[in-house]
């Protein structure tokens, strides 16, 4: 049962992926990329790394999707934008990703009521994770923090509405 | 033993990371590009995962989360890039930066 599971939800994967590169619209596009990464955090989960899981859809799902969604809407700005709106979000927009979103639900839902037989054979848990990450790979956890502190200086840098044109000569 | 077999798992990531790399090539819209990147990226945490689920490993998380960690800043670096990129040349087609000489 895990394999039919594994099978379709890389059939969603793939294929949400395919429509994610080949929308002209990047809102389109990015409700296909979400899709496509809830389906990788459902694989995760599959293959016994619920902790990373959980990080895929709170993190790359929820808050670097936001990232893009407050840019394009930044983006969008004028008179036009109201109109533009309205056509994004015409139901055979946003039924496509729904009803596979759907599937995923129930792929969910289908582990969680019948776990036992879903549960793949190594699962690495969230201790053991933590303990290997504090232990051997702790320099590696210095450096990604002081990769995402160069990120954040680097994005407020670059995000400062008035670079003066002048300024640099 | 994994239910899930590594072969497949595997190939699912390269397809997933080709697709990526395909639409970094074939799309000029720099949102695009970004969003493709992100799905390299995740593809190569999906097989950092997959090998460590094969060897009932830590390690394979540990990389995918230090992949997330590298993802997060590049999209914040990159978005403030296409920012700066939309308020100076008021498009975001790649091609229009190769105004960009000197």
């Amino acid at each position: 049962m895990t394999l039919t599971l594994f099978y379709l939800t890389s059939a969603v994967a793939v294929f949400a992926t395919v429509m994610m590169i080949t929308r002209l619209n990047a809102v389109h596009g990015l409700l296909y990329l979400i899709l496509s990464l809830l389906s990788v955090g459902v694989l995760f989960f599959l293959l016994g790394a619920h902790f990373a899981a959980v990080l895929e859809v709170i993190i790359y799902a929820g808050a670097i999707m936001v990232l893009f969604v407050f840019v394009i809407m930044m983006l969008n700005q004028g008179q036009t934008t109201i109109d533009r709106e309205r056509a994004w979000l015409q139901p055979a927009i946003w039924i496509g990703p729904s009803l596979l979103a759907l599937l995923l639900f129930g792929e969910m839902a289908v582990v969680i009521l019948f776990g036992g037989s879903a549960e793949t054979g190594s699962v690495v848990t969230a201790k053991q994770l933590g303990m290997v990450l504090y232990g051997p790979y702790l320099l590696a956890v210095e450096l990604a923090s002081m990769l995402l502190l160069a990120g954040l200086v680097g994005a407020y840098h670059l995000g400062k509405p008035a670079l003066k044109s002048g300024a640099r000569s | 033993m994994n239910g899930i077999p590594m072969e497949q798992g595997l190939l699912l990531s390269a397809m997933l990371f080709v697709l990526g790399l395909i639409g970094v090539l074939v799309r000029r819209n720099l949102i695009m590009m970004l969003m493709s990147l992100e799905v390299v990226l995740n593809a190569t945490g999906l097989a950092f995962v997959v090998a460590g689920s094969r060897w009932g490993d830590a390690d394979g998380q540990i990389m995918f989360l230090l992949i997330l960690t590298l993802a997060a800043a590049e999209v914040g670096v990159g978005l403030g890039l296409t920012l700066q990129v939309f308020r100076r040349f008021h498009t975001l087609d790649a091609d229009s930066l190769n105004e960009m000489k000197g």
